[in-house]
Formats: structure tokens, C-alpha cells, sequence
């Protein structure tokens, strides 16, 4: 319990999927122009990351990995297909977006209606690939390690743009200098709020 | 000269990260030495120069509505050949860039510039475009590495050149600049100077 | 404007040629990979003896230095067959105790010293960390070390591959004085110097720090059969 606890503050506030390794940073910066549609994005990426990452997990382990497919017949030890993994993860990714999409279309219009314009930009978002990659590189073991590292991240992604939008619909008041107005000024900011993030690194639970 | 206009014009006017906004994501994490830098700008011009050229070729043959999926195949296949590469050949890079390579996939550029170009253009001048635009984020990238670079290590490609008499007398490297925040802030002032010198690039 | 036939053969092809391009790189591609990955492996191991080596001239004092290589198990029997470069740590420990192939390596030094190589794998706080450790002929001071980590914190956990870090363990021992196994422990808020079996923690890097410590408790354990045979 503790490890899991420590994994899931770590991968929303030291390990931000923003502020650490700026994945997700298109949809980020295009899309945190007011705090009502940041909220949506954030939850619609929650919501992906969740099911996509077990998921890519799952394939990872069972079929892609060297030896992964020795629980079909012990002759496929040495079979090793994780040069595939990228086009599969991608492909899991864009198919589960698809289908979430056309579920969520179903069965809850109101849902839809918020998250809808969100979902097929979410396919091509750095961070949903980048937590797949991260769970396959760091090698984690067990299914509740993926679920709660994904979920975190999601957490720190959507905490990032919440807090972004905020700032940015306040900075339309202020005085930038020109050049600086727009993109450059976001970056600064985002720059800023990185390190604000960092003073949590020297937590220890 | 339209060739070389086309090959120019992402450098400074049209650049991909500081005037497009695409591909931000994947490889500022790279930018802390010079040489993972280059080899991921590298990777990315080969692949959008390639992803460029071969969904051009392929344009009038692709069913509008399976068109993101060829295209996020193209570069998904592109994407790993040149990882596998890396791997043969650089491997300590190819270990420094880690994740990296793969979310070249989702690096906005190769989607925006195969939906704003590719699927519209004869093959050659896509290829330029390609090519181009894949310099033009790396010239960002590299910038951006030399900066974190000489600043936080005191280094460049990983030689000293700093000369041993600063700190001597005091001078320090940077901490700040190794760490993720200032390749943001860098990027940020890269785009000042930038749009002081050009000033129709000024936002409203 | 496309039929639905067309299409479903445009996406059948297409998958067969990707398939087909990508299986064909990664085939060819795959010597010169693990050539590297065996390099690699080979510098890690040389490091913990103290020798330098490039990419180039890696595999030349590989077999200069590390002239004989086993395989033992838990109760400390050479097993024969088995190549001890080619066992691979994380798939020997997800095998039960008994069960584990454990390889040593060792290393004949110009000074006419043997030192015995032994590889170490364990979780850290993001993932996968490893290492060698190099023991002195008394099977009990440690000659020297290296760790690798795949992704702990920069500037935080990942300073265990730092020699100021890996220095600390040279001349530590892992026995305490009734002949008992006590590994060497990484104390947090530094170790004194007349600690035989601590080293300091990384400041900062807590959590990694102990996942290493109970990686190599756990690893070197497995030995501690063997090493008493040879002992003796």
C-alpha cells in the first residue's frame, strides 16, 4: 500500500507529466485558454489514461515482450516482439479512444456533450502514449502499479492545465510586453509554475 | 529558388515550435547535452522528411476516412525503423533518449504537416517541406541544448569549455539550467528575440 | 468515393507491408543490438574491477581481465552447461531461491590479485536498478562496485552510478566479525568512517538508496554458501 500511496503523489506532483517532461504540451498550450474547457480536457484525459495504459500494459506483457508468449506454448520463449510495441500502443490507443467515444456517445449524452470535442484530440496527446512507454520502460509488475501511475499522472496532467488556464485567463489583464504576448508568455509561465512544482521534490512519505 | 524557399521558410518565419506551436512535447526533454539534442533533431527531420514524401506519394489513394489511421501508421513504422537504427548504432544515445524516440509519434509536427501539406502537394516539394521543418525544430532544439548545455555544465558535446580559471575564481554552473523548467523558460526567451526582430509575428 | 472493399484490401495491404518492413529492420538490426547490449554488459563489469574501457576496446580486456567465469546455485554447487555471461539477472529472479542460476565472474588483475565479480538486480523507486559488485580474494571485502539504475530521479537517486557514490563501498565488508552475513547497509545521515558495513544514503534519494541496499543484501545472500565453501 505504501509503495502504491508514494507511486501516486510522486507521478502527480515530482514526476508531472507537464512540468517534468512536457508531454502533452500541444493540446496544453492550444486548448488552456479558459478553465471551463481545460476542466473537460483534463477529465477526458484521466478518463483515457486509465483505460489505455492497463490496457497497453496488458498487451506488453502477454504478447510483445521477449518470452511474453510463453504462456501459449512453452516453444515461443525466445519470440520477442517488442520492436512492435510503438505501432501497437499507438493503434490500442487510437482504437480505445474510438470506442470510449462511441460508448460514452450511447450511453451518456450529457457526458458526450462535455467530453465529446475532446476525445479524438486526446489520440494524438504525447502524454497518453508517453505513460504507456514509461509503464513499459520502468517495468512495472503488477496491474494495481499501472492503474494508480496512470491515474496519477492524469490527476497531475489535469492539475497542470486547471492551474494554467486560471493564470492565463488572469494574464489577459495584464501588461506583457509585446513579443512576449501569447505563446511566449505561456511558456515563461509554464517555465514558472515548473518550478513551483519542484519545491515538492523534497517529499518523503 | 521555390525549393530553397520552401526548405527556408520553417527555419525562422513559419518555425515549427516558436511560430506553429507543433511538436513541443516530445523532445524538449532531450535538450539538458547537445548530443542527444542532435540525434533527436535528426530523427525527426528523417521522419518527417520520409512521412512527408511517402503519404504524399500515397495521397490520391488514401480513403479520407481510414486517413488519420495510414497516416498515424506511416509514422508509427517510420518511427521504429529509426529507433531500431539508434539502437544499433549510437546505443549509449539511443539509452539517454529513452522514451523519447517512440513519442516522436505523437510529435504534433508529423500530423500537422502531412494533414496542412502532404495530403495536398506533389511528393518532391513535400519532402522539402519535410526536410525543413524537421531542421527548423531541431535548429530549436539544439539552441536550446547549447544554452542548457554551456550554462549547466559547462560544457558543449560533452567537452569542457569552460576553462578551469572561471571557477577558480568562482564562477559555478548552473544547477537550474539541467532541470526541466528552464528548458520551457529558454524556449520563452527564444521566442521574445524572435518576435522582437519580427514584428509581424507579434500576437494581439 | 472509396467502396468499402477498397477500403479494407488498401488497410490489409497496408498492415502486410508494414509488418513485413518493420520484421525484415528489426531482424537485421538485431546482431549489432545485442553486440551493444553485450558491451555494455562487459564495461559494467569491468568498471567494478576498476579498469576503464571504451566501446572499442571493451571486449579486448574483457578477456584480458575476467579469465574464468561460473555458474553456481543457493547451496553453492558450479553448475555446468551454462555460459554465466549470457544469464540474465531479471529473469534468474523472478525464479524461486533454489532454483536460481547465480553467475560469477573472475577477474585476474595485473598485481596478481583475483577478484570475484558478482552481479546484482533490483527494484528501485521508478524501476529496475543493477549493478557488480567485485569481492577480494577473502571473499568478504569489497573490491569495488558499480550500479546502473533505468530511470531514478536525475540529480536524486541517479547518483548511484556516480563513483563518489560507488567508491564508498571499496574495503567494506559484508561478514561482521562471528563470521555472520550482514550485508553493507546505507545509512541515511552518513555513515562513520569506522563503520565497517555502512555507507551514506544519497541525500535526498532515500528510496532508492534502500531499495539498493536490500538489492544487494538480497542478491549477495544468495552467494553466501558458495563464498563459505571457498573459504574454507
Amino acid at each position: 500500500m505504501d509503495i502504491l500511496f508514494n507511486l501516486f503523489v510522486r507521478s502527480i506532483f515530482i514526476d508531472n507529466m507537464i512540468f517534468a517532461y512536457f508531454l502533452g504540451m500541444c493540446s496544453f498550450l492550444a486548448v488552456s485558454k479558459t478553465v471551463k474547457t481545460s476542466v473537460g480536457l483534463g477529465i477526458a484525459v484521466i478518463f483515457v489514461l486509465i483505460i489505455t495504459a492497463p490496457l497497453n500494459w496488458f498487451v506488453d506483457t502477454y504478447l510483445l515482450k521477449a518470452g511474453a508468449l510463453t504462456w501459449l506454448d512453452k516453444s515461443f520463449a525466445d519470440v520477442d516482439l517488442s520492436y512492435l510495441s510503438f505501432i501497437i500502443f499507438i493503434a490500442v490507443i487510437a482504437a480505445m479512444v474510438q470506442l470510449v467515444e462511441m460508448i460514452v456517445e450511447k450511453v451518456s449524452p450529457p457526458l458526450y456533450n462535455a467530453l465529446g470535442i475532446f476525445l479524438p484530440l486526446i489520440a494524438v496527446n504525447c502524454a497518453i502514449l508517453g505513460v504507456a512507454l514509461f509503464v513499459q520502460e520502468r517495468e512495472y509488475t503488477s496491474i494495481a502499479e499501472v492503474t494508480v501511475y496512470s491515474f496519477g499522472s492524469g490527476v497531475g496532467w489535469f492539475l497542470a492545465i486547471v492551474s494554467f488556464a486560471a493564470i492565463r485567463e488572469k494574464i489577459k489583464y495584464s501588461n506583457v510586453p509585446a513579443p512576449l504576448r501569447g505563446l511566449g508568455i505561456a511558456f515563461i509561465l509554464t517555465g514558472l509554475m515548473a518550478i513551483a512544482f519542484m519545491s515538492f521534490m523534497g517529499i518523503k512519505i | 529558388m521555390n525549393t530553397l524557399k520552401l526548405l527556408k521558410a520553417p527555419f525562422n518565419m513559419e518555425n515549427p515550435i516558436t511560430v506553429q506551436v507543433l511538436g513541443i512535447c516530445s523532445a524538449l526533454a532531450v535538450t539538458v547535452q547537445m548530443k542527444p539534442a542532435m540525434v533527436m533533431a535528426l530523427s525527426v527531420t528523417v521522419v518527417t522528411a520520409f512521412s512527408n514524401l511517402i503519404i504524399s506519394l500515397l495521397r490520391n489513394t488514401i480513403p479520407s476516412r481510414i486517413r488519420i489511421i495510414v497516416q498515424l501508421v506511416v509514422i508509427a513504422a517510420l518511427v521504429i525503423i529509426v529507433d531500431q537504427i539508434l539502437k544499433a548504432y549510437v546505443y549509449d544515445v539511443s539509452q539517454k533518449l529513452s522514451v523519447f524516440v517512440g513519442l516522436i509519434i505523437t510529435n504534433c509536427i508529423l500530423m500537422g504537416r502531412l494533414e496542412a501539406f502532404a495530403m495536398a502537394q506533389k511528393p518532391w516539394p513535400s519532402l522539402i517541406d519535410g526536410i525543413g521543418n524537421g531542421i527548423g525544430y531541431g535548429l530549436i532544439l539544439v539552441l536550446v541544448s547549447f544554452f542548457r548545455e554551456l550554462l549547466g555544465s559547462g560544457s558543449i558535446f560533452g567537452h569542457k569549455v569552460i576553462p578551469q580559471l572561471f571557477y577558480n575564481a568562482g564562477y559555478m554552473d548552473n544547477g537550474l539550467m539541467i532541470l526541466p523548467p528552464m528548458a520551457l523558460i529558454t524556449i520563452g526567451t527564444i521566442i521574445w528575440i524572435q518576435r522582437s526582430k519580427n514584428r509581424d509575428l507579434i500576437e494581439k | 468515393m472509396f467502396s468499402n472493399r477498397y477500403i479494407f484490401i488498401y488497410s490489409v495491404v497496408m498492415v502486410v507491408i508494414v509488418a513485413i518492413a518493420l520484421t525484415v529492420v528489426a531482424v537485421l538490426l538485431k546482431p549489432k543490438q545485442e553486440y551493444n547490449q553485450r558491451v555494455e554488459k562487459m564495461q559494467n563489469i569491468l568498471v567494478s574491477v576498476h579498469v576503464e574501457s571504451t566501446t572499442k576496446n571493451a571486449e579486448e580486456l574483457f578477456k584480458k581481465y575476467i579469465t574464468e567465469s561460473l555458474v553456481v546455485n543457493a547451496k553453492g554447487d558450479v553448475i555446468d552447461g551454462i555460459n554465466a555471461f549470457d544469464v540474465e539477472m531479471h529473469i534468474e529472479n523472478k525464479k524461486k531461491s533454489e532454483d536460481r542460476n547465480l553467475p560469477i565472474f573472475i577477474c585476474s588483475a595485473e598485481n596478481g590479485q583475483k577478484y570475484y565479480i558478482v552481479p546484482v538486480r533490483g527494484k528501485g523507486l521508478w524501476g529496475p536498478i543493477w549493478g557488480y559488485i567485485s569481492f577480494k580474494e577473502d571473499l568478504n571485502t569489497i573490491a569495488g562496485t558499480q550500479f546502473g539504475h533505468k530511470s531514478e530521479t536525475p540529480g536524486l537517486g541517479a547518483e548511484i552510478n556516480t563513483p563518489g557514490f560507488q567508491n564508498q563501498f571499496i574495503d567494506k565488508t559484508i561478514m561482521n566479525d562471528n563470521g555472520e552475513f550482514v550485508s553493507v547497509m546505507v545509512v541515511k545521515g552518513g555513515a562513520p568512517d569506522s563503520d565497517k558495513h555502512g555507507v551514506d544514503a544519497i541525500s535526498g534519494g532515500t528510496i532508492t538508496s534502500k531499495a539498493l541496499e536490500a538489492m544487494v543484501r538480497d542478491c549477495v545472500k544468495e552467494y553466501t554458501v558458495y563464498f563459505s565453501k571457498i573459504r574454507k
